[in-house]
Order: structure tokens, then sequence, then C-alpha cells
């Protein structure tokens, strides 16, 4: 009888020694998970200042962030992140209200799903910016064909997901619970749904990167608000620290994004860590 | 210590009973007229070589598969797919990974309707019946294969069944964890006062648990054959009784 991974060996006070030994561990920890980065940025900083890059390409940190602060502080780019975060977050709910429901459907009906399944991958195939021209036609040049082409690109990756993520549940279990007299609707919502959880987050964890990619892409096309146009509208104007500025903005948005889907995973999935 | 019961309680019939599938275009006979009494609160074991049908059997009374002739019977009383006087106990422990313990063993009864406290507190019960208090709240992943057959088995018993079915319940685990868990659940067994249907391929399981062994054949000419152990428990492997009637169904199945 042995109970795995519960035990956590037992903790004293620790002495002054033992504290500073484990400050200094994680600081290598730190180091070793941030170091790289941090020499990256510093190298850019050097590289951009002393001249071995072309600081008209790669200006230096300083005046990158100096670009971010007046306009974070002007609100110009603060409107951009507004109509940016607008337009993702519009498509990516639509994209899990849609395909999060009809996945979880799909992935329970055999039917269903062989006969959909041919034209889902059809279209998940095709590219959403080869059919960007196409939506433009059909709903205009304005918010209506950007946060389409956008919801187009992520609800292949939620759906799929949650297909697979329904079609995996282990038979053993679904007929465990039937043996307890378990209705269709008790085992959909005890043992299909919970199981399902983490296969469509790695389904939501894709849809999200693949939101900014399409948002960007978008917004460089026939807009004239968003960091998207920002990239593209500051690099025409050669205002390169506020372009490098729009970019880094992107780069955190994605992380945030990524970071938020991960929490919540981690709070909903507890039962599969690893550790 | 068991009350005999006066209602036929936990009683299963076997008449006739017959199922065949197609295997690649092929007729398989897998049960052939089988018939079975078994008394309420006896424990039975059938054994067989693999493909013998000993887990279609079971199924058929699980009420996971439909015959295609004959009836089973509970109590008298002839029943079609699953009901509340069985729990079955798989080979696996089948236990859901996002529930604790506790939550897991609960499970049974809450499908079936019990008030949520009403199953936790039963929940509780059994899981230190099985020998896992402290436990209620561990996630299977961190459990043993044998402590996770304990919740399984937990699980099976929150909802009172008449009858318990298990399917080689400890085939995977390994010998030492096996040997312990035949004596919980012959333990089980005489505290519970259950019928014990019990499929496994280990003929010293089969001897160490049952009152009665069906032994199960692949060949259509060898009908089945139902052994008496009449053994003392609790039960001894090395007496000379328990060695002879190991000695004598092995001799079923060819062995020496």
């Amino acid at each position: 009888m042995t109970l795995q991974s519960l035990d956590t060996p037992a903790v004293g006070s620790p002495p002054a020694r033992a504290l500073v030994a484990r400050a200094g561990q994680g600081a290598r920890s730190v180091a070793a998970r941030y170091g790289v980065l941090a020499s990256f940025l510093i190298l850019w900083q050097v590289g951009s200042t002393v001249g071995w890059l072309n600081p008209t390409v790669f200006p230096p940190l300083d005046l990158i962030l100096a670009a971010l602060w007046d306009g974070l502080v002007s609100g110009a780019l603060i409107d951009d992140i507004a109509i940016s975060l607008q337009r993702s977050g519009l498509a990516f709910a639509a994209a899990v209200g849609l395909g999060i429901p009809l996945g979880l459907f799909m992935g329970q009906i055999r039917a269903v799903e062989r006969a959909l399944d041919p034209i889902l991958q059809f279209f998940r195939q095709t590219s959403a910016l080869a059919l960007y021209p196409v939506f433009i036609l059909l709903l205009g040049l304005g918010e209506a064909s950007k946060v389409f082409v956008i919801f187009w690109a992520t609800l292949f990756p939620i759906l799929l997901a949650t297909i697979g993520g329904v079609k995996e549940v282990d038979r053993k279990l679904i007929e465990m619970a039937r043996t307890y007299g378990a209705a269709r609707r008790t085992v959909f919502l005890r043992v299909v749904l919970p199981a399902s959880v983490p296969s469509i987050f790695v389904g939501l964890r894709l849809s999200a990167t693949t939101a900014l990619l399409l948002l960007i892409a978008a917004e460089m096309i026939g807009a004239n608000r968003g960091l998207g146009f920002q990239v593209m509208n500051a690099q025409y104007n050669f205002q390169i620290p506020l372009m490098f500025a729009a970019i880094f903005l992107l780069a955190l948005l994605g992380l945030a994004a990524n970071f938020t889907l991960v929490t919540l995973q981690r709070r909903l999935c507890r039962w599969a860590d690893a550790s | 210590m068991r009350v005999v019961d006066t209602a036929r309680r936990g009683e299963v019939t076997i008449r006739d009973l017959s199922k065949s599938f197609t295997l690649n275009g092929r007729r398989l006979d897998v049960l052939r007229g089988i018939d079975l009494d078994i008394r309420g609160g006896e424990a039975i074991a059938i054994v067989g070589p693999s493909g013998c049908g000993k887990t279609t059997l079971l199924r058929v009374l699980a009420g996971l598969e439909e015959p295609d002739r004959g009836d089973v019977l509970i109590d008298g009383a002839p029943v079609h797919g699953i009901g509340n006087q069985r729990a079955v106990i798989f080979q696996e422990p089948r236990l859901l990974p996002w529930l604790t313990v506790a939550q897991n063993v609960a499970f049974g009864l809450e499908v079936r309707g019990t008030p949520a406290a009403r199953a936790a507190d039963r929940a509780r019960h059994y899981i230190r019946l099985v020998g896992l208090a402290g436990f209620e709240e561990a996630y299977p992943r961190q459990l043993s294969g044998g402590m996770a057959q304990r919740v399984g088995i937990a699980r099976a018993l929150t909802v009172q069944p008449e009858i318990l079915l298990l399917d080689e319940p400890l085939g995977a685990l390994d010998a030492m964890t096996k040997l312990t868990m035949q004596e919980e659940l012959a333990r089980i067994w005489r505290e519970e006062g259950v019928t014990m249907i019990l499929v496994t391929h280990d003929l010293e399981e089969a001897i160490f648990l049952a009152d009665r062994v069906l032994v199960m054949s692949k060949d259509s000419a060898s009908p089945t054959r139902l052994i008496e152990l009449d053994l003392p428990r609790p039960r001894d492997r090395s007496t000379p009784a328990f060695v002879a009637l190991r000695r004598r169904l092995m001799a079923e199945f060819g062995l020496h």
C-alpha cells in the first residue's frame, strides 16, 4: 500500500544558511529560465547603441519603450488595443460558443460526424486568409468581415479538438456508468464532458494563437485602427520604434491569452496534473 | 455469520442461455444452452480457458449483452438489461480520474438518484470497509493498482447490490497484492452477504473464494461442469484438501 506522489518531505524551520541556499537556488532557476531572453534583450540594446545593428531598423530598446509609453499615455495605442481585443475577442467567443457545443454533439453521434467530417476537413484545409477576399465581397470592408475571418480560422481547431475529445473518451468508463443505470444525459454530463475538457483546452489554446495571427493579417488589409494596422502604418511612416511597440504589444497579448487559458485549464483539470 | 434470508434475495437462475457472435463472417457459439442455479449469498467462480465465454456470460448477467436465447432470472423474475440488484467490478478499476476517491465511490449512488449528502455518508462507510480511510480526497492517479481496485470494489458495494459480478477483478494486480485482495474479498463477501459471481482464470483464486466452481470449456463437445468446494472457511491454501482440489481442477484443464 503506497500512496505515490502525495507524500511531501517534512520541513522543519530552516536555519539561515539553508534559507540563503534556497534563495540562491531560486535565483539560479530564474536565471536558467529567463537568462537567454535577458541576454537577447541586452544584446539588442547594446548592439543597437554601439552600432552592430542598424539602429534605423532595430532601434534601441529604450526608444521602443519610450514610443510605447507615449502611445499608451496619449491613448492612441490604448484605442488600438481596445479595437483589436474587440475583434479577436468577439470572433473567439463566437467560435467557442459554436465550436464546443457542435463538437460535443458531433462527437457523440457517429452518423453526423461521418457525414460532416469530409466537408470540415475541406474547410479546414482552405486557408482563412485565402477566403478573406470572399468574406470582404460578402460582408464589406468593415468590422464584419474582419471578425468573420478570425472566427472562421478559430472555429476549426476548437471544433475538431472537441470532436476528438468526445470520441476518445474511454468506452470502459461509459460502460461503467451504464452499469449503475446512468441515462444518456448523465453519462454525457458526468463522464463524456469532463473527460473531453483537456482536449477542448488544446483546441482553445491553438485557436487563441490563430485568432491573434488572423487579427494582424486582417488589420493589415483595409483597417485604420488596431494593433495590426499600427504595425503597418508605423512602418509606412518610418516610425520604427512605434512599429516595434505595437509588435511588442501583440506578443504581450498572445502571452496573456495563453496564460489565461493555462491558468483556467489548471483549475479545471487539477486531476490531470502531472505533479 | 450470515443470516439466512427467507425471501429469495440475490438468487440467480440461468435457463438455456445461448449467445453467438459473428467474427469475420463465421458464427461463433460462445454460450451454448447454459443452465445454472445460484443460491442467494453464494459465491460462485466461473473458470475456463480464454475464449470459452466466461466473460460473455458475466456480461449477459450484468445486462450489458442480450442473450440470443434463454433467460436470466433474479429472485424468480426474468431480467433484461441493467438493473439495481447487480453491480459489476471490472478487471480495471474504471475510476473517473477527475473525481476524488470519495466522489468515485459515491458515483454509483448519485447516478441512481441518492441525495449527495447521503451518498457521501454511505461512501465513507465503504471506503473504511475496503481499508482506504484517510485517502478520501486522493485522486485516482495517486493510487497504486491495488488501492484503485479497492476503490472500484467500494463503489460497487456502496449501491448495496444483491449480486456482485466480478470480471477478473484481481487479474491485473501483482502476486502479493492479489493474495491480500483475495482475503479482503472473502471478508467483504462474508460481511455483506451478497451473491458473488466471479470470473477468473486463477484456479487457486476460485478455490479460495467460491462455494462452487463452474468450469467452462472452449470445445463444444464437452459440457460445462460444476464442482462443489467442500472446504471450511476461512480457507487455507496449504491444507491437503485445498491442494487436492487444486489438483483436481487443474486436471479438468488437462494440466498434470
